[in-house]
């Protein structure tokens, strides 16, 4: 191994990536913009869903229930309608997620003591956010009934406590739970595996593309040594980028960061050996910038954004996509970002995902070598 | 390790791609300070050959030496003592002259009290002083070309496999970078070059010619036309020449007949038997002749009368 050689592969790469404005854009815009889209763009909190009213009734009473929706954090009532016809239309081209009707006679029944029900339409075409709507609407509704039969009583004179049994929260790791929280760690993941394994397995195409590969391997330059300086200035780039996410994460978007910055450094440069080990080898593999790029996203990106824990919980996934999840390494990256950007676990709980990590990148580093010949075949 | 007696020394090499034989049975033996040419048409084995011989394919079977090295066995040892350009350009484009000179010159080892001195010899060289910091790409073929074989020789090796050095490039470059081979033959590198350009091949101290993988002769360019031809050839000046060669491919005692310019090339088996009868064969058939005698084969006709013989099926020695 000649340490100049490895040098003037990595400083030819170096000059190649400041030059071809393509790379530099995936390089700095990227991340940035991975982070922005994700913080802003993708909230899994449900807030202010918008509510069509029909009040039939009119009354004083029926106004106090729809001020409990007005009040509820869940809920925005973006319109009062006096009809049915309005308030489809509203359900139908989706300005409106629910719509609340109240009866005609819905204050007189609670005057004579009967029940009477109140109508919520529901926009189930996402029966995730549909769900979640009847149960805020329904613990509303509860909340006013609750107060309805407390007043009832109060006025014949009984003594009552108001909820016997209640329960008292606290939430742990994510405090305000914020969705950003969660979600903004696992960004890292998606960008270290553009930068590994996309990035990189397009520069090594290019090389067998354009025929440069052939000049390249007639020179006594050793296999290991265009490895080595090719994917080095990836690697650097890549941490880079850890950490210009990690301070977008943290001082931008307030996501708490409880662990150590040596554990995220030291498992963002293995999740970095396996991508670009990956990327290495797929280009080896496939010598075509098309079809290797392809199939890097294929095989690094899609997991990491479906089968990581980064959006979708693993714990919810049904047990064989759970098994699935464990072959590939962004599982393990993400895991670890989230303790460590959220819980601060000691190194040592760390190891189930550490050490697995560690094993996928020597593994994929050894495939890497093993796959590259300085032939042509 | 004692200087070995040939720098290129091939014994029975053969490549196969599947089923396709691109190399077959090849035998040769390139001195020092030689500059041996390689000729034949497009997907004869040329390329096939010189890549086995930097050690970038592995042959299927036979053996070659290069400076002495087994090539199959030990390419590294080889790659020390060669310089390698290949058929496409294969320097980066996007780099600098002078990046691209120094990334080889990194490659090669090229010690650090000597690199100042090959960067100007490579830049006074592809004549590219002053214009270190052009893209590389933006350079036009002939000093591209340069520039590769400039990179290709930084650390001086003994020998240099070039594959259609000249190709694409305009006859002023192509006899420039032509001088430049000369120069370093002078200076002792022995230089392995493919082409297949005739009069390319007029610049070689030896030729082989290879055809659908096999060598069908070899010696030096004069050699090869006065005894590779079978028969003798005739320039016929005659009107009209589209009419006439089709009667002469079927007259008796003509091997072959071909357009050269504005006359005909003939091969015939007897020269003096055969100039009164194409006289009287051609006047036969209406056809106006200005003259016909016997000329000196070029490597043009010696090489399609090879091949053209290697097409019928017909196999005699060299």
């Amino acid at each position: 191994m000649s340490f100049p050689r490895v040098l003037a592969v990595a400083k030819k790469e170096v000059v190649q990536i400041l030059r071809d404005s393509r790379s530099l854009l995936i390089v700095v815009i990227m991340p940035v913009t991975l982070m922005l889209l994700f913080g802003y763009g993708v909230s899994l909190d449900l807030k202010g869903l918008p509510v069509y009213v029909y009040d039939q009734d009119g009354n004083q009473q029926s106004q106090d229930l729809l001020k409990r929706f007005q009040n509820s954090e869940y809920f925005k009532v973006v319109s009062v309608v006096d009809g049915y016809p309005a308030m489809t239309r509203a359900l139908d081209d989706g300005r409106a997620k629910m719509g609340i009707v109240i009866p005609w006679d819905f204050s007189q029944r609670l005057r004579d003591g009967g029940p009477v029900q109140v109508q919520a339409l529901v926009d189930a075409s996402d029966d995730n956010t549909a769900n979640v709507l009847i149960g805020y609407a329904q613990a509303v509704v509860q909340g006013y009934s609750a107060e309805i039969q407390l007043n009832w009583l109060r006025e014949r004179g009984q003594s009552v406590q108001p909820a016997p049994v209640s329960i008292e929260t606290r939430t742990w790791y994510n405090e305000d739970l914020e969705s950003s929280a969660f979600i903004i760690p696992g960004v890292l993941a998606l960008v270290m595996s553009v930068i590994g394994a996309f990035l990189t397995s397009l520069t090594i195409a290019r090389e067998w593309e354009r025929g440069s590969m052939e000049q390249l391997i007639s020179t006594p330059v050793s296999a290991m040594e265009i490895m080595l300086g090719k994917l080095t200035p990836y690697f650097i780039l890549g941490m880079f980028d850890v950490l210009v996410c990690a301070v977008i994460a943290i001082y931008w978007f307030h996501v708490p960061f409880r662990g150590s910055a040596l554990t995220l450094l030291f498992s963002s440069a293995l999740f970095l050996v396996v991508v670009l080990s990956l990327g290495f080898f797929i280009s080896v593999v496939a010598k075509n910038q098309f079809a290797a790029s392809q199939i890097a996203l294929l095989i690094t990106f899609l997991p990491a954004f479906l089968l990581s824990g980064f959006l979708f919980s693993i714990e919810q996934m049904p047990i064989a996509l759970q098994w699935i999840t464990r072959i590939f390494p962004a599982r393990y990256y993400v895991s670890l970002l989230k303790q460590v950007f959220l819980k601060g676990t000691p190194t040592a709980l760390l190891y189930a995902d550490l050490i697995p990590l560690a094993v996928f990148a020597l593994v994929l580093a050894l495939l890497a070598t093993r796959s590259f010949h300085k032939r042509l075949e | 390790m004692p200087e070995p007696e040939y720098s290129v020394a091939v014994e029975n090499l053969v490549k196969r791609f599947g089923d396709f034989v691109a190399v077959n049975q090849l035998n040769l033996k390139v001195r020092k300070g030689e500059v041996f040419g390689f000729l034949g048409p497009n997907g004869a084995g040329k390329s096939t050959t010189i890549r086995m011989l930097c050690g970038l394919l592995k042959p299927t079977s036979g053996h070659a030496l290069v400076a002495g090295y087994d090539v199959a066995r030990k390419p590294e040892a080889v790659r020390q003592n060669i310089g390698y350009m290949s058929q496409k350009f294969s320097l980066y484009n996007d780099l600098k002259v002078i990046e691209n000179i120094r990334l080889f010159a990194g490659l090669y080892s090229v010690p650090s009290k000597d690199l100042q001195g090959r960067i100007e010899w490579a830049l006074a060289m592809a004549n590219l002083k002053g214009q270190e910091n052009l893209i590389t790409g933006t350079l036009p073929g002939g000093w591209k070309q340069r520039l590769a074989l400039g990179c290709a020789v930084l650390h001086k090796p003994p020998i240099i496999f070039l594959d259609e050095p000249t190709s694409g490039v305009d006859p002023i470059s192509r006899r420039q970078f032509w001088d430049l081979i000369h120069q370093m033959a002078e200076e002792g590198v022995t230089v392995f070059v493919t082409t297949h350009y005739m009069e390319e091949a007029e610049y070689c101290n030896r030729l082989a010619l290879i055809f659908r993988g096999k060598m069908v002769a070899l010696g030096t360019p004069s050699e090869l036309k006065r005894d590779s031809m079978k028969g003798e050839l005739l320039l016929i000046e005659c009107e009209p020449l589209g009419k006439a060669v089709e009667a002469l491919q079927s007259a008796p005692d003509v091997m072959d007949a071909a357009v050269f310019g504005n006359a005909l090339h003939l091969v015939v088996l007897d020269v003096a038997t055969a100039i009164p009868r194409m006289w009287k064969y051609l006047a036969d058939q209406g056809i106006a002749i200005g003259r016909i005698e016997k000329i000196r084969p070029s490597l043009e006709d010696v090489f399609v009368s090879l091949t053209a013989a290697r097409e019928a099926g017909q196999e005699y020695k060299v």
